[in-house]
């Protein structure tokens, strides 16, 4: 947190110190959902203004065999949300003899972001997975609960620069005469890493790798890319 | 006498659940256990009971305060993940659940618990498998059995005691279904109904076989002769010892007197 600027009189005036339960990591990350896919991908650098903490922190987090979830903004919310959702998940299964469904996922996390209306987890979410008929489903959320299915999503840090751009080569939005093509799970991925490449060129929050997951009715595969490091 | 009769009768209520066996390998903790159905119309009462991912128990007594207790081990496990990212260990659990128990055997107004728990577990010191009883003692076992006609299962897994150790899972299995026939009564066999298992081990996390999935392991045991075979309906070498599970003439103390009756699963 910066001072404020003190000249010579005021040195004497008293100083107030600002303490703030939040602080900004920084980190980007974005999903996109197919017909029987979902690709979800972040960025690891942790950061904390113009320091970085970690080049190897990656966003997404596994909850169930079909469902990642991603999550930016103060990491120290990130951790205990992501805690507390893997209990809530455990006792679903406990209560219900049955993993929760994606759609299940994002209504729970909705109603725990809510809960905390008057002193938010200061994160931005995103839900990704397959839906009970095995298609691919985004979830986004704001910090207080807020939520909807979209096809595609990014948040974070650079994620005024990244929906644009996938509103464009995804959504087809502002394009004359094209034709809508189902996209296959190798062009996702390789317009996710295209996208965090520019990213990472004009966000300095973003940066040092990415990490990819593909999630299919078959399982979740994972691979991780470099990028820029500065 | 020195005697808290009001205990007595809570580890009574475990004497009349219906059987369930508990034993452990090297790698691997496994839980069998005879599922009681009330009546013919009724299904089969679940007797092992899922806590975490490495940590499972059977039951015997009555159910209800079963899942009182069943319910507060999910939930130490589920702190203990939850403040230090780590399995809770399985002796920290029994002892908690030993630590409960023990409150309403002293208190006014209140009643022992009248259920006794076998859990299975598997954390970084190895398999346990743990007995937990109303009167809040707990133990730590190599093997053991509870409920009606248990003793017969516990001279079984006596008898065998020092292959588990070397066993394979399979083996394991084998062994904890024939201890679990031998409490079974003449004219009564193990089948896909009746049958619940529960397998924890090194790779793997605790899972429950219900039904079907016990078919595969009821195979393998399936043409041994029981020591308490059948009667002539098949007529011959009824009277033989043969294969395993053999019990000499041992008197079989409390268990024959104890007959199937209701109420408790």
């Amino acid at each position: 947190m910066m001072d404020p600027m003190l000249n010579e009189e005021s040195s004497y005036a008293p100083k107030q110190t600002y303490f703030s339960p939040y602080a900004m990591n920084g980190g980007t990350c974005l999903a996109i959902a197919g017909e029987d896919f979902v690709v979800v991908g972040s960025d690891t650098r942790l950061s904390q203004g113009f320091s970085i903490f970690t080049r190897d922190l990656p966003k997404t987090y596994k909850l169930t065999t079909s469902t990642v979830l991603g999550a930016c903004g103060f990491h120290g919310d990130v951790l205990t949300l992501t805690k507390v959702l893997n209990a809530r998940l455990k006792m679903f299964e406990h209560e219900h003899h049955k993993k929760m469904t994606t759609s299940e996922i994002a209504a729970m996390l909705s109603t725990m972001l809510y809960h905390r209306r008057f002193f938010p987890y200061y994160v931005y979410n995103l839900i990704a997975g397959l839906d009970e008929e095995g298609k691919g489903v985004v979830y986004s959320f704001d910090p207080v609960g807020s939520y909807g299915s979209d096809g595609y999503r990014a948040r974070g840090s650079a994620a005024a620069m990244l929906q644009p751009l996938l509103d464009n080569q995804i959504g087809l939005k502002n394009q004359q005469n094209v034709q809508r093509v189902s996209l296959s799970k190798e062009k996702v991925v390789n317009l996710v890493k295209d996208v965090f490449i520019s990213a990472a060129e004009r966000d300095i929050y973003t940066g040092d790798a990415v990490v990819v997951h593909v999630i299919t009715k078959d399982g979740t595969t994972t691979e991780r890319f470099p990028l820029r490091r500065d | 006498q020195g005697r808290i009769h009001q205990i007595e009768y809570a580890m009574e209520a475990v004497k009349q659940g219906s059987a369930t066996v508990g034993l452990k390998s090297k790698s691997h903790a496994i839980l069998v256990a005879l599922k009681r159905a009330s009546s013919e119309l009724a299904a089969h009462q679940k007797k092992i009971i899922p806590i975490d991912d490495h940590i499972g128990v059977s039951i015997a007594g009555l159910t209800a305060d079963a899942r009182l207790l069943s319910n507060f081990m999910r939930s130490e496990c589920l702190n203990s993940r939850y403040a230090y990212d780590s399995p809770l260990p399985v002796s920290r659990l029994v002892s908690a659940v030993g630590n409960k128990s023990q409150i309403p055997t002293q208190r006014y107004g209140r009643r022992p618990f009248g259920v006794g728990l076998l859990v299975a577990g598997y954390d970084d010191q190895g398999p346990h498998i743990y007995q937990t009883c109303p009167s809040a003692n707990y133990y730590d076992c190599k093997a053991m059995a509870i409920g009606a006609r248990s003793q017969s299962a516990r001279t079984y897994v006596e008898k065998h005691l020092d292959k588990f150790l070397e066993c394979s899972l399979d083996e394991l299995i084998k062994h904890g279904l024939r201890a679990l026939r031998e409490t079974l009564p003449q004219e009564v066999e193990l089948t896909t109904k009746n049958c619940s298992l529960g397998i924890v081990g090194k790779d793997m996390e605790f899972t429950i076989y219900d039904d079907d999935d016990v078919q595969k392991y009821l195979a393998m045991i399936e043409g041994e002769e029981r020591s308490r075979a059948a009667p002539p309906a098949d007529q011959a070498a009824m009277d033989t010892q043969e294969g395993e599970g053999q019990q000499p003439a041992d008197p079989q103390p409390a268990d024959p007197a104890v007959e199937e009756q209701g109420m408790e699963h």
